[in-house]
């Protein structure tokens, strides 16, 4: 018996996971791109390993997600992370007033803590404002956002998963009841048009989901929510530096390289495929930073960027909860072979895989359980070395 | 308001079965851009046929690496003011000593290839990264804790390399780098890669690889010190240490 055929639209983080997953499970997998992995907002994230601090006062679901994914990927691959661990640290009144909360929060969603006298944070972390008033450890962590989705597609790839890149699809193939059965592609390389059928088309394009399922004459609820990011040239730090509050902009530093990168912001857009850079927010970025880490005033910009969040739901930005949402077209629109997966964290990227996959599986008839949190990936670089499999579906 | 220019960018371009030709694009641009921000206009806004790599858009995973004006160059912290000066023609190419895929995207397998061969560290301790501090000043407690490695594995110093431009199977900078960071006395089931005809000794010390690296990686003086430890090791083979 063939397997079925599952085309994934979206080589970001969550495609890339959704393809190992359901590789491992048995299906024939095919992801297309439009441009290569991670080109859209999974290149641009920040970076952090969420420990779930952030989350663990005002959206616990996240929080909880954030910290049992950040264990399952420090030990699947450790090759792209630095776990060195992050501090929330108190800069005045208003930040010491929420310590209260979130030492509640990050023990009722199970992230450990420590909490650190001002110049045991010192010790640790030089470059920390020296004004500091409280700190507390917490498994944060740093990765390589691409070389953390190379990993997954290499596995997948390994597994028989099928990667076209540079395809971008133009449109979904519909039987006469407006079922999905497929998509039509225009291969960038060569020019080319074809068609791909496929039993289940899963729609992974996070911030573009919207552009998709329009193909199919349906309204996703994502809303693109960018955020800027400016990276510093001096690594003034060993471990993710957060401001111990409510979520707001700039409040996060994250050594990256010989780097440190402050984030970000939150706001809304219209068209995701290019988002100019504004200088007002550069500006903010350096007064935050340097609130948290004053030597960010001595170092130059290397790199300024905006990555577009896709956050799910009603309300606006930070208010958002960043959990991720997984939709069977067939429950929402009673349209059969098409499953939107969006929302979400980087950190949370295999658990998302794993319940898209268990909605694939179930309208395919597949039993077999999910296995990713118990399978070391191969080497990212292993994702440019395996060559794509002959295809075996019709 | 920002400082306003008007350049060209002129883009090589190339698909499978046609041959290739240049593509020019006049943009009005703010100088502090990135180039990288200037092609993701052409493509977003001008052509959208265009292929190009990039991800993380701040030097941290070496996808977007292209010749501009005939140079190496990261193009997402390569600003625009760095390489061009107003109604200038910027020339876009993609990098050299690697098959095209398309326009301005090759196929770096083979780097990818020798980097597992050496099995080039991804991740090291941080009291061995060659940062800001000098080895003694690290404290014992910080050998707990790790760092990703410098090398980006762009590509930047293969595209340099006027020896790697010849002899396709040299294993060239970034991996013989990489087999440096390890150290021949730590490794020394890497000698013979390290000491065959492909390997350090192929090095013409052009230290094309070093003027072009964007990551402060140094090719060029680690395959010097990599012979220093092919020549350590040996001896001390010699000796039946």
């Amino acid at each position: 018996m063939s397997k079925p055929h599952v085309v994934i639209i979206g080589a970001g983080f969550t495609g890339v996971a959704i393809a190992h997953d359901l590789a491992l499970r048995g299906c024939e997998v095919t992801v297309i791109e439009r441009g290569d992995i991670c080109n859209g907002t999974s290149g641009r994230t920040h970076g952090l390993l969420h420990s779930g601090g952030r989350y663990a006062v005002k959206d616990k679901e996240s929080a909880i997600e954030c910290i049992e994914e950040n264990k399952i990927l420090r030990r699947i691959v450790p090759q792209v992370i630095e776990p060195n661990g992050g501090l929330f640290i108190a800069l005045d009144d208003s930040d010491l007033s929420y310590a209260e909360q979130f030492i509640a929060g990050c023990e009722e969603c199970g992230i450990p803590l420590e909490e650190l006298t001002p110049q045991q944070a010192l010790k640790i972390e030089p470059n920390l404002n020296p004004r500091l008033l409280s700190a507390f450890l917490i498994p944060d962590g740093t990765f390589d956002p691409l070389r953390l989705a190379l990993a997954f597609a290499a596995t997948a790839k390994h597994n028989g998963a099928r990667f076209r890149t540079y395809a971008e699809v133009e449109g979904l193939l519909l039987d006469g009841q407006g079922n999905v059965t497929g998509v039509r592609i225009l291969d960038r390389t060569t020019n080319e048009r074809l068609e791909l059928h496929a039993e289940v088309v899963v729609n992974a394009t996070g911030a573009w989901a919207g552009k998709i399922t329009a193909m199919a004459g349906l309204d996703a609820p994502v809303r693109p929510t960018p955020g800027i990011m400016v990276a510093y040239d001096q690594r003034l730090i060993q471990r993710a530096v957060n401001r111990l509050n409510e979520p707001g902009d700039g409040d996060i530093v994250l050594p990256q390289r010989r780097m440190v990168v402050v984030g970000t912001t939150s706001f809304d857009a219209e068209n995701v495929d290019y988002i100019p850079v504004v200088e007002e927010q550069v500006k903010l970025m350096l007064e935050r930073g340097s609130q948290l880490i004053p030597a960010i005033r001595n170092a130059q910009p290397r790199g300024i960027y905006m990555a577009s969040r896709p956050l799910v739901g009603s309300g606006s930005g930070r208010s958002m909860a960043r959990t991720f949402k997984c939709f069977d077209h067939k429950e929402t629109h009673n349209i059969e072979g098409l499953v939107t997966i969006t929302g979400g964290k980087a950190t949370t990227m295999r658990m998302m895989a794993e319940k898209t996959a268990d909605v694939v599986c179930a309208k395919l008839g597949i039993s077999t359980p999910c296995t990713t949190r118990d399978i070391p990936l191969l080497s990212y670089r292993q994702y440019y070395t395996v060559p794509n499999q002959e295809k075996h579906y019709a | 308001m920002p400082e306003q220019w008007t350049v060209t960018l002129r883009i090589y371009r190339q698909k499978t079965n046609e041959p290739s030709r240049y593509d020019t694009f006049t943009l009005e641009v703010n100088p502090d851009e990135y180039i990288l921000d200037a092609i993701e206009r052409v493509w977003a806004f001008h052509d959208r046929s265009l292929c190009f790599r990039h991800a993380c858009h701040h030097s941290t995973c070496g996808a977007c690496g292209m010749r501009v004006n005939g140079v190496e160059k990261l193009t997402c912290i390569t600003t625009i003011r760095s390489v061009a000066r107003p109604n200038a023609v910027l020339t876009i190419e993609p990098l050299r000593n690697f098959p095209i895929i398309s326009d301005l995207v090759v196929d770096m397998g083979e780097l990818y290839r020798k980097m597992e061969a050496v099995e080039a560290r991804a991740v090291l301790p941080i009291t061995e990264a060659e940062i800001e501090k000098p080895p003694h000043q690290w404290k014992t407690e910080d050998s707990q804790y790790v760092r990703l490695s410098d090398c980006l594995e762009c590509g930047l110093c293969i595209s340099a390399c006027p020896v790697a431009a010849t002899s396709q199977p040299y294993l060239g900078p970034a991996p013989l780098a990489a087999a440096q960071d390890h150290r021949l006395d730590r490794r020394p089931d890497l000698l013979t890669l390290i000491d065959s005809e492909h390997g350090v000794w192929r090095c013409h010390s052009a230290f094309e690889c070093t003027a072009v690296c964007p990551s402060f990686v140094d090719p060029g003086r680690r395959i010097m010190d990599l012979r220093k430890q092919t020549i350590s090791a040996k001896i001390r083979h010699f000796f039946g240490k």
